[in-house]
């Protein structure tokens, strides 16, 4: 029974890791039509930033900070530099310029960092088993990744749902040409949504770094899983990614832990069933 | 618009095709293998391009069924001695298609992006079958006994030596084969069809065309051409590994497409040598392939967006002309 309250607690902790990641990627794609392939990518430079960093300071608590501002700063860099001139470019060369960015990214990790595996250690005093119910007990960093992360959604929520610059990102999403009836500056916007997107990749990487360790090519996983979850969540929205995100972060779990032959194959059994049932997605909005 | 190659260009291909065939005359065998290479690739990259060049469709999961073409050749051998290619040819288009028939019947009720995300997931599902199940012989790779040119008991014994040379031809015929097919493909109703629905899909479907049977048989037919490919790639290297369904493999075939020409049907096997080429002129310079790759792609994307079947030579124009940049405006 314990077992699969712990199996159930880890699929909710990775699917709002999940969530971290996919929402970036849908927010980019509905608010500029954009697919970025190299989401995986900035999700594994995150990681890698957390074991730099974590190695270097011997603190994780620095590493979160550095790569929510690395984030920021690299999603800013390449919106201005690359991506902007791409917004209204066929599907064929968004697709070839961010796996050129996947190509270029790896090489740079490779050439900088090597391609070892490495483990981050989770920070100290989170490194204990929290006494659940009864003589279930569950890891101290994972309930802290749960919390940080659903602490994150919830501000995301606010800031979509009742800021100004939320309200002008959900406008651009839905109409674009609307932001500049209105005055709105398109540009800012999309330079915030890039910049965030890229900023919540690279801190789920941080987050995951001391549970998955850090390795070459760690984000293409975990970007293929991410489509998964668009797909099944539905159409751009923030709240199909969330409950997209959970769904198969528990089926995923829980199909390693008790399906060991169909391991790999659960989620894209249920993203057919979707497909079939509601191809629009199942929380798509209607 | 997608361009077939006209008198001209029919003519320069044929000259090229005879050129590879005259390879084994003087070249060693580690070119003619290069050569065979491409020929593959540019099979692979020509069965993506009725998807994205004619249709319309960008799917980044074509490798999976240049990979299930592949692996047919493994599954036959669980039956015993080496097939014969005319058993095993056949099995391979056959279970391709099968595989892009189920895929393609489930991606194609999205549009645009989603089908990009939603191939690209059966994609990486198809890989973990021949990854982690026993069905695939292991996430190495395995080794498989070439199929065999034998006809009713009778066997051509190819040696070693010769090998080569007539892996060579054989691809060289495929591809021949496979790329006068599609030009004559085009010149059919259905073709046309397909060429409609990558120009305007909403006046087709009010048309009165069945737009998505018309898409999935697109989308199973290029399936069954990526698995002639990967067919050819096992019988050539005699080894097949779950890598050949891996996702990269179907954006290097985008690649190609996009580097020799998204708009003409011989852009793709353009763009197949040049990829090959460059990777192994890259080989011989410097240990990060990747690095190049992801450097070349960018220079494409950015700059060359026509690809090398659209690259005109400014001095064969006889006058500056006006026209070609209303044209630029146009498409």
């Amino acid at each position: 029974m314990s077992g699969l309250a712990a199996q159930l607690l880890n699929g909710v902790q990775y699917g709002l890791l999940l969530f971290l990641i996919s929402s970036g990627l849908t927010l980019i794609f509905g608010v500029m039509g954009v697919i970025n392939l190299a989401h995986g990518s900035l999700f594994m430079i995150g990681a890698y930033i957390a074991f730099v960093v974590a190695g270097g300071t011997g603190s994780l608590w620095l590493a979160l900070p550095a790569a929510v501002l690395g984030g920021l700063a690299l999603g800013a860099l390449l919106e201005r530099g690359l991506f902007r001139r791409f917004y209204h470019r066929e599907h064929l060369d968004q697709v070839l310029l961010t796996f050129a960015l996947i190509l270029l990214f790896e090489e740079g990790r490779s050439i900088l960092l090597g391609n070892d595996f490495h483990s981050v250690p989770v920070p100290a005093v989170l490194d204990v088993a929290v006494p659940m119910v009864g003589d279930f007990s569950y890891s101290a960093y994972r309930l802290a990744v749960l919390v940080a992360c659903l602490g994150i959604a919830g501000a995301m929520f606010l800031a979509i749902e009742r800021t100004r610059i939320g309200s002008a990102i959900r406008a651009a999403a839905e109409k674009p040409e609307m932001v500049d009836l209105l005055g709105l500056d398109a540009r800012r916007i999309h330079l915030v949504v890039f910049a965030v997107g890229t900023a919540l990749a690279m801190l789920a990487g941080a987050l995951a770094a001391p549970l998955h360790s850090v390795y070459p090519n760690m984000g293409h996983g975990f970007l293929i899983i991410c489509f998964v979850v668009v797909v099944v969540g539905g159409v751009g929205s923030i709240a199909g990614a969330f409950w997209g995100a959970l769904l198969i972060g528990v089926v995923d779990t829980l199909s390693k832990a008790y399906l060991p032959f169909a391991a790999g194959l659960a989620v894209y059994v249920l993203m057919a069933a979707v497909l079939l049932w509601r191809p629009t997605g199942l929380f798509a909005r209607s | 618009m997608l361009t077939v190659a006209g008198r001209n260009g029919t003519f320069a291909l044929g000259a090229a095709a005879l050129a590879v065939a005259a390879l084994p005359l003087f070249a060693e065998a580690y070119y003619l293998e290069l050569a065979s290479t491409a020929l593959v690739l540019a099979m692979f990259a020509l069965s993506l391009q009725l998807l994205v060049g004619v249709t319309g469709l960008v799917s980044l999961g074509h490798a999976a069924f240049f990979g299930v073409g592949a692996y047919a050749i493994h599954l036959l051998g669980a039956f015993g001695a080496a097939p014969s290619v005319l058993l095993s040819l056949p099995a391979a288009v056959l279970l391709a298609a099968l595989a892009a028939f189920a895929v393609g019947a489930l991606a194609l009720r999205t549009r645009g992006f989603f089908f990009l995300m939603t191939t690209l997931a059966f994609g990486q599902m198809l890989f973990f079958v021949f990854h982690d199940t026993p069905l695939g012989g292991g996430a190495d790779g395995v080794f498989v006994a070439r199929p065999s040119f034998s006809l009713f008991g009778l066997e051509w014994v190819v040696s070693r030596q010769d090998r080569p040379t007539v892996m060579l031809l054989l691809n060289l015929g495929v591809l021949v084969a496979m790329y006068a097919g599609l030009a004559l493909l085009l010149r059919t109703m259905f073709g046309r069809a397909l060429l409609g629905i990558r120009a305007n899909e909403h006046r087709m479907r009010s048309m009165g065309f069945d737009t998505y049977w018309l898409q999935l048989g697109a989308f199973t037919l290029a399936g069954a051409l990526a698995g002639v490919a990967g067919h050819m790639w096992g019988m050539t290297q005699a080894f097949v590994s779950p890598e050949l369904l891996a996702w990269h493999r179907s954006a290097e075939a985008l690649l190609m497409i996009l580097l020799g020409g998204l708009g003409a049907l011989h852009g793709p096997i353009l763009g197949a040598f040049a990829f090959v080429g460059l990777g192994d002129i890259a080989g011989q310079i410097t240990e990060r392939q990747r690095l190049v790759e992801g450097l070349v792609i960018l220079v494409v994307v950015l700059g060359l967006r026509h690809g090398i079947a659209g690259i005109r030579l400014p001095a064969l124009r006889r006058l500056p002309a006006p026209a070609p940049a209303a044209k630029e405006a146009a498409p």
